[in-house]
């Protein structure tokens, strides 16, 4: 393994920029998701890493009148110990207790759980339900992308080799509905067989689904279907929708036919909640 | 990875300034282990799901098999080495230990807990501890010994506490 360890922003963009597409330097946060099973891993090993965890302008929780802002080494542990957070966006807490234990939620960053790419990931859609919007930084300047556009396949991002996540701003908005549904083998330390994260604000519904689809995937049909119709009757009317929206697979963790057949039974109750509770 | 030069790092291990070169592929755990001789704390899993291997890393837990070594400059790390045996011995009478080999990561963990009580306003003590398995004793002796030690008697355990 090699790495550089830059102490500034800048110089990190330089290391980066000076590299070609075909032998980048890959960055490295928490190292969470790297280092497992590090020692038999000879592939990652024989990579060049960009850590970036002593830039001290990545750290922090920052709040705004407009949005509440994640720096790229902000970590769940940051979040769960934040108390605005706790009460304006819940959400985003409730994902992150269920991360791990604190020894990752402590080391796991949001930015590198969306750089990761997980499709099972837990920060990922409880950030997309909010219209998180992911900041890049490169050379060349900054550039903000919508976290539902970021994603371009299984484990692919819109992330130039040359750019660097430096932040991620969730727009402030009454929320009234936030919920997040993990459902997986136990409680704790669990890898999701199907996630889910639903709000509710003046825009209208977000629905957005983990470990059924390549990607972690907004379900902007589901959207369109509740946002007109209301609450549906049956899980099953939620199916036509659902299936427009997902995809998902038989693998070691799950069926394809159980995470449906789930998806559809908790995003069903998590709607119904709501619309009962709200008249 | 091989030839790669060693990496001079400078952090503070149990309160005392360490300096040492390390292999760019090493992890916190194989520094501490391999490098420093100090062989308390144990690898279980390797993929930070055990908890065994826990350490602190600027006060908060941290699984030391998944941390790359290099990252430690200028930080503070504290071991189970570091601990007085007075202060966990609640652990050992409520029947928390048997075979040890989760119990410095059970330790560290525990020990967070009562150097920081005002976790529990938010957490139960199962939730903070669900990143420490056990596959001998169980759990309900590990959450009783860190009541009665929080307590200074033996508690009632959150049996019914879960984690969310």
């Amino acid at each position: 393994m090699r790495s550089v360890r830059p102490t500034g922003l800048g110089q990190a963009l330089e290391l980066l920029g000076e590299r070609p597409a075909d032998a980048p330097l890959i960055p490295l946060a928490g190292g969470t998701d790297l280092l497992v099973h590090w020692p038999i891993r000879p592939d990652a090993r024989d990579r060049e890493y960009l850590d970036v965890t002593a830039l001290g302008e990545l750290r922090g929780v920052r709040w705004s009148d407009e949005a509440l802002e994640l720096g790229a080494l902000a970590s769940y542990w940051d979040v769960i110990g934040d108390r605005r957070a706790n009460e304006e966006l819940p959400i985003l807490v409730a994902a992150a207790r269920q991360v791990g234990a604190i020894q990752i939620q402590s080391r796991g960053t949001w930015a590198g759980n969306i750089v990761n790419g997980s499709p099972a990931a837990d920060g990922v859609p409880v950030l997309m339900a909010c219209d998180a919007v992911v900041v890049l930084a490169s050379r060349q300047g900054t550039r903000a992308l919508p976290l539902d556009h970021y994603y371009t396949g299984y484990r692919e991002g819109a992330r130039r080799h040359d750019e660097l996540v430096v932040a991620i701003r969730i727009p402030r908005a009454a929320r009234p509905l936030q919920r997040f549904v993990k459902v997986g083998p136990r409680r704790a330390q669990a890898i999701a067989k199907v996630g889910l994260a639903v709000t509710r604000s003046a825009a209208g519904w977000r629905v957005v689904a983990a470990s059924v689809a390549p990607t972690v995937r907004r379900c902007t049909s589901v959207e369109h279907l509740i946002d007109e119709n209301g609450a549906p009757n049956a899980p099953e009317d939620l199916d036509a929708a659902l299936r427009a929206d997902v995809a998902p697979i038989d693998d070691i963790r799950s069926t394809a036919t159980y995470r449906m057949r789930v998806l559809a039974r908790v995003l069903f109750d998590a709607v119904r909640d709501e619309t009962e509770r709200s008249g | 990875m091989h030839g790669s030069p060693e990496i001079p790092l400078s952090f503070t291990l149990n309160g005392r300034t360490v300096e040492v070169a390390v292999d760019p592929s090493a992890r916190l755990l194989d520094l501490l282990r391999y490098d420093l001789g100090m062989t308390g704390t144990k690898e279980g899993c390797g993929e930070g799901e055990c908890g065994a291997c826990t350490v602190w890393l600027d006060g908060l837990p941290a699984d030391s098999c998944l941390v790359p070594a290099f990252q430690v400059e200028g930080r503070e790390i504290r071991t189970i080495e570091s601990v007085d045996p007075d202060r966990v011995r609640e652990l050992r009478s409520a029947g928390a230990t048997q075979c040890g080999a989760c119990t410095p990561g059970v330790v560290m963990s525990a020990l967070w807990i009562l150097e920081n009580p005002a976790l529990l306003d938010t957490h139960t003590i199962r939730e903070l501890m669900a990143g420490n398995l056990c596959r001998c004793t169980g759990y309900d002796g590990i959450v009783e010994g860190i009541e009665a030690a929080m307590n200074g008697r033996p508690g009632k355990t959150d049996r019914a506490g879960r984690v969310p």
